[in-house]
């Protein structure tokens, strides 16, 4: 019939405009040896990752840098994957969470381990950034807490520690037996939201990193280590070994790096982020600027560039898993159907998959197809499929029985019984399911960015780390309204789709 | 000519239809006449394919019905349901050329076949380009006989089809439908309820109950010899209420006179 040939083609060619060149935020300038920079999700390696970029592009590389991957354990398996070349890390992590069950007690042995898995560690960058346990110096002073010890003493106390903290061997299960403190009322917090909770009182104390901006800016007591507990966690980069064949003119630019860094520059660098609304490409361009007389014009994107750009990879994300999802759903949803009881078995495989929690089913893409737009839309395209499955299927197990028959009756066959009355008929239901994956996918595509597809989640996910609700806004708005946008869509879509006797209002005048 | 032997049919441990064997004879109309669920509508049913039988053989003209050749066998039959079976996204005409469009008659004899077709029936041509929500229940009727027709079957199935109108509606249907089977000589099969439509229509009656054939002959057999209580039961109970309405409106009458 008309109807869904015209939707088909519709489809096609949505898909084949989106499929074409993909923009990843890459520096693409130069034409030399490419180098995928990765930086965990907050701001100090998303700043030390900058001046690597810079530093390896300014020695001709062509650099992309996945900014914000997400946490320790995802950006090491990206580099493990040979899905980023090099990122910034901090050698304590390194030896003591990372590589936790091989023993490593000195350099050596952590070269070894790293060897193994054909990788390398620079020296340090200069500056120690270890964790420490903080609050507010009002609360501090009113408990006389001065020390970790001390905290023993006020079992009350609810603590907010970010979510590595708590699982890291040496983390938050240590220091909790070195100083004997009573299991108080500990909870997972993420760590930029973790600052927001103690200056709203909500939590009384936080672990830190010692090169955070907010200690000063929020007049934080960093409480003394009496027993010694936290050690040095210099920072370094760590990066793939075929980079010395591979790329040793970047490599060897970003190890300039080493021993350049001292804590005090740390600190206010990420202050500068933070308070002062700079990009950390600024900062980390005039870093380099300044010690190394590099001038590499960041490209300042408008924020109507930055917008169309992130329009285009959103709805890419979007519109790309949305289409194999109605490719995949649909005949599902006919074989469903047909034979009720593989139907049971398809609904209840496509509902399982509705369960998993999305941050959960982006991570696990990532073994399997690594980081980016794949994965994100290889998660999306499942979430889809059981709104659509199920809508096609009780659209078409709901057309009336002497409709049915009659169609039987006459003679069709059960292919263009298919074609010319279940799926007219069903279309209202079919597209009411598409309607519903395509709005549940906009919002969950915001996710993908924890995964380095872009898209609207890019800005959230930054506005959120530094606590800047307009650029929360800027990824926000845009999805909502495009949300919007997609309802507003399929009402059009359903006036074109849906055949026009079906729409009709009863005759009551007979 | 169709014949039945021996055909049963259970739904998940009901039986429908329970061992019967008749022959339909062509040309004529046949009315299938029980209470609901005596297994009257199953029985159509079987002898179009929609459904197959557990047991026993069914054959149209001499052709065995089976799963496989359901198919070309339903081209030869027409069918018409209780509430016309309508594709509500396609308009009367649509409805009307469906089979012969996919079976590639060309659109000059598509519409030769429509205008013989509305003039049988009377059905407003004007009224073809409507979508069946914008028809009256008749009208639905009309155009889902035409459907049922429009191949020019041998033979043509009802299951009560003016089930669903209202009494006047009804009574002027009767009659049309009537006239249209003697014009058209077909083996009509007509499954029907209410024992005035039976007498109205048939050439031969098949009495059914609990999935049996308990008669089968004229109208008049059923009256003089039934052949077990349930006939004369059934026959009964639907007469004394016929004869009920007539003796109330000749009450009223003679009070007015």
């Amino acid at each position: 019939m008309k109807p869904s040939c015209k939707s088909i083609v519709f489809i096609a060619l949505l898909v084949a405009a989106l499929a074409g060149p993909a923009s990843t935020s890459a520096n693409a300038a130069n034409s030399g040896p490419e180098i995928r920079i990765g930086s965990k999700k907050f701001t100090e390696s998303v700043i030390l990752a900058e001046m690597a970029a810079s530093l390896a592009a300014s020695a001709g590389a062509t650099v992309i840098h996945r900014q914000e991957l997400g946490g320790t354990r995802l950006v090491w398996d990206a580099l493990l994957a040979h899905e980023i070349d090099v990122y910034p890390e901090y050698a304590g992590t390194l030896a003591r969470e990372i590589l936790a069950n091989e023993h490593v007690v000195d350099e050596q042995s952590l070269e070894g381990a790293l060897a193994k898995r054909g990788l390398r560690v620079s020296r340090s960058l200069g500056f120690n950034d270890s964790y420490a346990l903080g609050m507010m110096r009002q609360t501090a002073e009113r408990l006389r807490i001065s020390k970790i010890s001390d905290l023993a003493r006020h079992p009350s106390l609810r603590f907010g520690m970010s979510d590595e903290f708590l699982d890291r061997a040496d983390g938050w299960p240590a220091l909790h037996s070195a100083y004997g403190l009573s299991a108080p009322d500990v909870r997972g917090v993420d760590h930029d939201i973790a600052y927001k909770g103690l200056v709203d009182g909500a939590i009384d104390v936080i672990d830190l990193y010692t090169t955070d901006a907010e200690i000063g800016r929020y007049q934080i007591q960093v409480l003394e280590d009496d027993r010694r507990h936290f050690l040095d966690n210099e920072a370094v980069l760590i990066y793939r070994i075929d980079l010395e064949q591979s790329a040793p003119n970047a490599l060897r630019a970003m190890l300039q790096l080493q021993g350049r860094i001292k804590d005090s520059a740390m600190v206010e660098m990420n202050g500068t982020v933070k308070f002062e609304q700079r990009t950390e490409a600024d900062v980390a361009a005039q870093f380099v600027a300044t010690n190394f007389g590099i001038a590499n014009p960041t490209h300042n994107e408008g924020l109507a560039a930055r917008l169309l750009r992130r329009t285009g990879e959103h709805l890419r994300l979007t519109l790309l898993s949305l289409a194999a999802a109605i490719a995949v759903a649909l005949p599902l949803g006919v074989v469903a159907a047909w034979r009720p009881t593989f139907g049971h078995i398809i609904l209840a495989l496509v509902s399982i998959v509705q369960t998993i929690p999305s941050l959960a089913l982006l991570v696990f893409m990532i073994p399997l197809l690594g980081i980016g737009a794949l994965p994100a839309i290889a998660a999306l395209f499942l979430y889809s499929l059981l709104p659509i499955v199920r809508n096609t299927a009780s659209g078409i197990m709901n057309i009336p029985l002497s409709i049915h028959n009659s169609a039987v009756a006459l003679g069709l066959t059960p292919m263009r019984r298919l074609r010319l009355i279940e799926i007219p008929l069903a279309s209202p239901t079919i597209l009411a399911g598409i309607k519903t994956a395509a709005v549940i996918n906009v919002g969950t595509a915001t996710l993908g960015a924890l995964i380095g597809a872009g898209g609207y989640g890019q800005p959230i996910l930054t506005g959120i780390r530094l606590d800047n609700f307009n650029l929360i806004l800027e990824g926000a708005a845009p999805a909502a309204l495009l949300a919007l946008f997609v309802e507003g869509l399929f009402e059009l879509a359903e006036r074109r789709l849906v055949p026009r006797g079906l729409r009709l209002r009863p005759n009551r005048s007979a | 000519m169709i014949r039945l032997d021996g055909v049963t049919k259970s739904y998940g441990g009901s039986i429908a239809v329970d061992d019967v064997s008749l022959t339909i004879l062509p040309g004529r109309t046949t009315v299938l006449i029980g209470p609901s669920g005596s297994g009257k509508s199953t029985l159509l049913a079987l002898i179009i394919g929609l459904e197959l039988p557990d047991a026993g053989r069914i054959a149209v003209d001499e052709h065995p019905l089976t799963r496989l050749s359901a198919l070309s066998l339903r081209r030869r039959m027409g069918y018409v349901v209780q509430d016309g079976g309508l594709f509500p996204h396609l308009t009367a005409q649509e409805n009307i050329c469906l089979m012969a469009k996919e079976i590639g008659w060309p659109p000059q004899r598509r519409r030769d076949r429509i205008t013989e077709l509305c003039a049988l029936t009377r059905f407003p041509p004007t009224a073809l380009g409507r979508y069946p929500v914008e028809l009256s229940g008749g009208q639905r009727q009309r155009v889902s006989l035409m459907r049922a027709l429009m191949l020019d079957p041998d033979v043509l199935l009802m299951d009560e089809p003016l089930g669903a109108l209202d009494p006047m509606i009804r009574a002027e249907l009767q009659d049309e439908l009537k006239d249209i089977f003697g014009r058209l000589a077909k083996t009509v099969v007509l499954v029907t309820h209410d024992l005035s439509e039976a007498a109205f229509f048939s050439d031969a009656i098949i009495l059914m109950h609990q999935g049996h054939v308990v008669q089968q002959g004229l109208f008049r057999d059923l009256i003089e010899s039934p052949a077990e209580p349930f006939v004369g039961q059934f026959v009964h109970a639907q007469l004394r209420r016929l004869a009920m309405i007539n003796e109330r409106a000749m009450k009223i009458k003679k009070g007015r006179a």
